[in-house]
């Protein structure tokens, strides 16, 4: 089995910000085509900045490290600064995962960027698309 | 068992993955590193001592399944017992035909041989299985052509436990003039195995799953049955597996093999106990459900999928706890997809996700079970409270 660092370890064992929001501005659910996992992420947004994060996810313990570290990561950046967190970015802050559990990193890119346009699409903004630049400067 | 730092002994429960060696194998193997380390060939007095050790785990070996001293052959394991079998039945009795019956369950040491197989020209009916694992004998009979060299299906599922009909599928082979394998990994040591009165033709069997040394096995083959060689080289084991002979491992599977099999109905008594226990207690756990049979199975062996949470993540959770023990989830294989045993079963994808298999060993205590289910249910309330799916 993959061994992970102690970073994710601790990350899965004691997840940051795991559970659900009432009310959040932004929700955004994928999976994970691979092996099939789901990931929820929530967003709580005030005057562009992410005030809160939370998420929810069925997956292994990199996706629930992933998640946990996403979270931390995006907590009071403006939205185009959480746009641009990457899923090398959370697995570097994890100290790496091992590279078949990369695709879980993977994951947690996908749900910032679900949650983000989820919550552009309520304020009627124009949604932005996977690429860089796409996004409006 | 040894401690973890916190010193929390060490609960083992993934036997049907390896066993331990035993220490008195260990001890009767230690003479054959370093005193008697002849080369069986050679013409002087150590080597004899290695020959006769050789012919002595023989016997052993041939005792436990009840079949003929001559006519067991020592290999590097079970996936090597599980190679030699299917190729060499294959290969040796193509003129005859070249169609192979097994089953969608099977251990990847039969399946990919037989996959390999279909690549050489043979064709293979992959028979499926009932909620329970248990392949239908109807089904094995009515697959059989006039082109059928081979049936191979596995004594007992290593993932499930389940155990198949052999006595009745091998009867059917011989009916048919059709060649009867078994891949018997799991069951040695667990349940009765009698080549004779089950109709075997050829069995596997592997040393490190009943407390044996790793990279030893054996493959029975009945006499007459025509096999070509696997393993070419020197003339060991009467010209049919080359190789200078693993005297040591061979000595330790013999030495297991004799000890697992001398008391097995007490044995596997008081592992249908435990094991029992375990599946009652973990069947409390809302939303979980038994995989396999629940008395046809291997006493040692308890599979169960909890809805709404991942394999890996239990896994690591009960490491935690020092508690070791494996899965079927997608996210533990290599190619991400869910184990082939469970999916065969008839489980959808995303429940076969939260499987958890404890395969039972001879130190596990009833101590040992209840830890386990007093640590579980907090294992999978913490997970299902992370789940997207537990909340919708
Ligand atoms: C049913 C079954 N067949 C074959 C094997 C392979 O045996 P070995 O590890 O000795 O090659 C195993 C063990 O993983 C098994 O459980
Ligand atoms: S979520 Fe399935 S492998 Fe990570």
């Amino acid at each position: 089995m993959a061994m992970y660092s102690k970073k994710v370890m601790d990350h899965f064992m004691n997840p940051r910000n795991v559970g659900e929001m009432e009310n959040p501005d932004g929700v955004g659910e994928v999976g994970n085509p691979k092996c099939g996992d789901i990931m929820r992420m929530y967003l709580k947004i005030e005057d562009n900045i992410i005030q809160d994060a939370k998420f929810m996810t069925f997956g292994c313990g990199a996706a629930i490290a992933s998640s946990s570290m996403a979270t931390e990561l995006i907590k009071g950046k403006t939205l185009e600064d959480a746009w641009d967190v990457s899923n090398k970015a959370v697995a570097d802050a994890l100290e790496g995962l091992p590279s078949i559990k990369m695709h879980c990193s993977v994951l947690a890119e996908e749900a910032i960027h679900k949650a983000i346009n989820d919550y552009r699409q309520k304020q009627n903004l124009s949604l932005w698309g996977e690429k860089e630049e796409e996004k409006p400067e | 068992m040894q401690n973890n730092e916190e010193g929390q002994k060490l609960v083992y429960m993934d036997h049907a993955a390896t066993t331990y060696t035993d220490p008195e194998v260990v001890n009767a193997m230690v003479p054959y590193f370093t005193e008697y380390f002849g080369n069986p060939s050679s013409p002087y007095t150590i080597a004899k001592e290695s020959e006769d050790a050789i012919e002595k785990a023989r016997e052993k070996v041939a005792n436990a399944i009840n079949a003929k001293t001559d006519s067991v052959f020592f290999t590097s394991g079970g996936t090597e017992s599980d190679n030699w079998a299917i190729k060499g039945v294959a290969f040796a009795n193509k003129n005859k035909g070249n169609h192979i019956i097994t089953t969608a369950i099977e251990h990847h040491a039969v399946l990919h041989p037989c996959e390999w197989l279909e690549k050489q020209g043979f064709d293979v009916t992959y028979l499926p299985v009932d909620k329970y694992g248990h392949v239908n004998v109807d089904d094995v009979r009515d697959a059989i052509t006039d082109q059928t060299i081979l049936i191979t299906v596995m004594f007992a599922n290593n993932e499930i436990g389940t155990i198949e009909p052999i006595k009745e599928i091998g009867k059917i082979a011989r009916e048919n003039g059709v060649y009867f394998h078994t891949d018997a990994v799991q069951a040695i040591g667990q349940v009765p195995v009698d080549v004779e009165d089950m109709n075997i033709d050829l069995l596997s069997l592997s040393g490190h799953k009943f407390y044996g040394p790793k990279g030893t096995g054996a493959l029975y083959i009945k006499k007459g049955v025509k096999i070509d060689n696997f393993m070419h080289g020197g003339a060991q084991e009467k010209q049919r597996r080359a190789g200078t002979e693993n005297v040591p491992g061979i000595v330790g599977l013999g030495e297991a093999i004799e000890r697992v099999t001398s008391d097995i109905e007490n044995h596997a008594k008081r592992m249908q106990a435990l094991r029992d226990r375990l599946i009652n207690g973990l069947l409390e756990i809302p939303k979980t459900h038994l995989c396999g049979h629940p008395t046809e199975r291997l006493p040692n062996n308890v599979n169960i999928v909890f809805e709404y949470i991942e394999g890996e993540s239990i896994l690591l959770m009960l490491d935690s706890y020092s508690i070791a023990a494996s899965t079927g989830s997608a996210c533990t294989s290599a190619s991400l997809e869910p184990s082939h045993v469970l999916v065969g079963c008839g489980l959808p994808h995303e429940i076969a996700h939260g499987s958890l298999r404890l395969s039972l060993g001879k130190e596990n205590t009833e101590e040992d079970v209840d830890y386990v289910l007093s640590v579980v249910p907090n294992i999978i309330e913490r997970l299902r409270s992370m789940s997207p799916m537990a909340t919708k």
